[in-house]
C-alpha cells in the first residue's frame, strides 16, 4: 500500500495498533481540510504491530493529549520534505476537557460549562485524579 | 484570591498562624469584636447542616460581620435548577467571602474559578471537610501544647471518613508523627491514604483491630462511627459493632493525658458515660471549631490582625 510522503507536517507515529481512531478523534482530526491518513496495523519490528497517522499540513496538535494515550508515541514533524524535529512525549501534568469523571458524586456530572480537570498524581503509574474529586481517571 | 477547599490547600506555616490567631481569639475576645464590621459572610448549604453553618454564622458574628446564606438547597434558586456556577457569580457581588456546602464532591472547587470572593469548602459531599481539620488540629494544640510528636489513633470506620483522611493529610505534615489505625476489615484506611500519604511521608503506623490493644500507647483517641449501611453482611457488623464502642471500661489502660475527640455526631460508638472523663474534649472540638473559623474568615479577607 502506497501513501504519499509529506511535504509540510508530520506524521504519528508508533502508536499501539487499533488506538488511532482514539487519536484522531482527541485530537479532532476531522476537523482538517488537508490531507490525514490513517494507517492500521502497519509492521514494525519493534513493536510487532502499530499504527501510524500522517497529516499533510502543517498544524499544530495538543502533544499532551497524545502523550496521555501513550508516550511511547513520536511525532516527526517534517518541512520541505525533511525531518527536522523527532518529538518525544511524556505524561502531561494536567488534562483539560479530554476526559470524563466517572464518580457520579463528582460536581462535573451534574454541572454544566465547567472544565473537567485532571491532575497527573503519580508518575511512576501514569495516574491522573479528577481535580474536583480526586477520583482515579482508570481504576 | 484564596480560597481553601482542601486543607493542604494551607501550608504547615498557615495553618501554625491560624492555630495562633485562634488562640489569641480565646484570649482577648474584646480585640476581635469588630474586624469585620461591615463584612458579609454568605453561608450557601446546599444540604442542611446545623453544626457547621451555626459555627461559621457564629464566627462571623463575633468578629462584628453580617451573615447572609440559605440553609437548604430548596431554598435557593437551584430548585429552579440553577447551576452553582451561576448562583456563585451572584452570591460573589453581595458577599466578601462565601461558605459553601453542597453534596456533590468538587462543588466548591469548581465555584472557585467563577468568583473573586473567597470560597470555604464547608463539607462537599463525602470528599473534604477541612474547618472540621482545622477545629481538630486546634483541639489537639490546646489540650496537648502541639501538634507534633504524638501517636494518633483512628479508631472506626477509616474507610470512608472524610475527617479521618482529612486529618491524616494534615498531620502527616508535622514531626514525628505515628498513626495506629483501628477498624474492622471492611472499614480499613484505603490503599490511596495509606501508601500517597502515610507511606510516602515515611510515617511510621500500625494497623490493629482492637481498640483494647491499642489504647495504652496512644496520644489522641480520634473516634469515628461505624455505620451498619457499609458493611455487606449483618452478621459482620452484628460482631464488630460493639468492638468500637468507647467506654469507661476501655479506657482504663489509656494514657492520663489521653485526648478523645469525635468530629460528631455521635450515635452510639462513645457512650455517655465518657462525656464526664476529663479526657473526653469532643465538644471542646465544636468550640474550637468556630475560634478556627473565626481565625481563616480574617486570614481569607485580609483583615490585619
Amino acid at each position: 500500500m502506497n501513501i504519499d510522503s509529506i511535504k509540510n507536517g508530520m506524521v504519528i507515529d508508533h502508536i499501539a495498533s487499533g488506538k488511532s481512531m482514539e487519536i484522531y478523534e482527541l485530537l479532532q482530526l476531522e476537523k482538517l481540510d488537508c490531507q490525514v491518513a490513517i494507517i492500521k496495523n502497519a509492521q514494525s519490528r519493534k513493536m510487532g504491530k502499530k499504527d501510524i497517522i500522517k497529516i499533510d499540513s502543517d498544524v499544530s496538535i495538543d502533544f499532551e493529549i497524545l502523550g496521555y494515550i501513550d508516550t511511547d508515541i513520536t511525532v516527526n514533524i517534517i518541512k520541505n520534505g525533511v525531518l527536522v524535529e523527532k518529538r518525544h512525549l511524556s505524561l502531561p501534568e494536567k488534562l483539560v476537557n479530554v476526559i470524563t469523571c466517572k464518580n457520579p458524586r463528582c460536581i462535573t456530572t451534574v454541572e454544566q460549562g465547567i472544565d473537567r480537570i485532571f491532575k497527573l498524581t503519580n508518575k511512576e503509574n501514569g495516574e491522573y485524579r479528577c481535580a474536583y474529586c480526586e477520583t482515579k481517571a482508570k481504576e | 484570591m484564596r480560597h481553601v477547599i482542601d486543607i493542604l490547600d494551607l501550608s504547615t506555616k498557615e495553618i501554625d498562624e491560624l492555630l495562633c490567631v485562634a488562640e489569641d481569639i480565646i484570649e482577648n475576645p474584646e480585640k476581635y469584636r469588630e474586624k469585620c464590621k461591615y463584612k458579609k459572610l454568605a453561608t450557601l448549604f446546599f444540604e442542611p447542616s446545623t453544626r457547621t453553618r451555626l459555627s461559621f454564622e457564629a464566627a462571623m458574628m463575633e468578629l462584628g460581620g453580617n451573615v447572609i446564606g440559605f440553609s437548604d438547597a430548596n431554598s435557593s434558586s437551584s430548585a429552579k435548577g440553577e447551576s452553582v456556577s451561576d448562583t456563585i457569580r451572584v452570591v460573589g457581588c453581595y458577599a466578601d467571602i462565601i461558605a459553601m456546602r453542597h453534596p456533590k464532591e468538587g462543588a466548591p472547587y469548581a465555584a472557585s474559578f467563577k468568583t473573586e470572593v473567597p470560597i470555604i469548602n464547608a463539607g462537599d459531599g463525602g470528599h473534604n471537610h477541612p474547618t472540621q481539620t482545622l477545629a481538630d488540629l486546634l483541639t489537639i494544640k490546646r489540650e496537648k501544647g502541639r501538634v507534633d510528636n504524638l501517636t494518633v489513633g483512628l479508631c472506626g470506620d477509616l474507610k470512608f471518613g472524610r475527617t479521618v483522611h482529612s486529618l491524616i493529610n494534615a498531620m502527616s505534615r508535622y514531626e514525628n508523627i505515628k498513626f495506629v489505625l483501628i477498624s474492622p476489615e471492611e472499614l480499613a484506611l484505603p490503599d490511596y491514604v495509606k501508601k500517597d500519604v502515610i507511606e510516602k511521608n515515611n510515617i511510621p503506623y500500625v494497623e490493629t483491630r482492637s481498640l483494647e490493644e491499642a489504647m495504652g500507647d496512644i496520644d489522641i483517641l480520634y473516634m469515628t462511627r461505624v455505620q451498619k449501611e457499609r458493611f455487606f453482611n449483618e452478621a459482620d457488623y452484628i460482631r464488630l459493632k460493639d468492638s468500637y464502642i468507647l467506654t469507661p471500661d476501655k479506657l482504663e489502660t489509656a494514657k492520663a493525658d489521653l485526648v478523645i475527640m469525635h468530629p460528631l455526631p455521635r450515635v452510639n460508638e462513645i457512650d455517655t458515660k465518657v462525656d464526664d472523663d476529663p479526657r473526653a474534649c469532643y465538644f471542646k472540638q465544636v468550640l474550637n471549631g468556630k475560634y478556627m473559623r473565626m481565625a481563616l474568615i480574617l486570614k481569607l479577607l485580609e483583615v490585619e490582625v
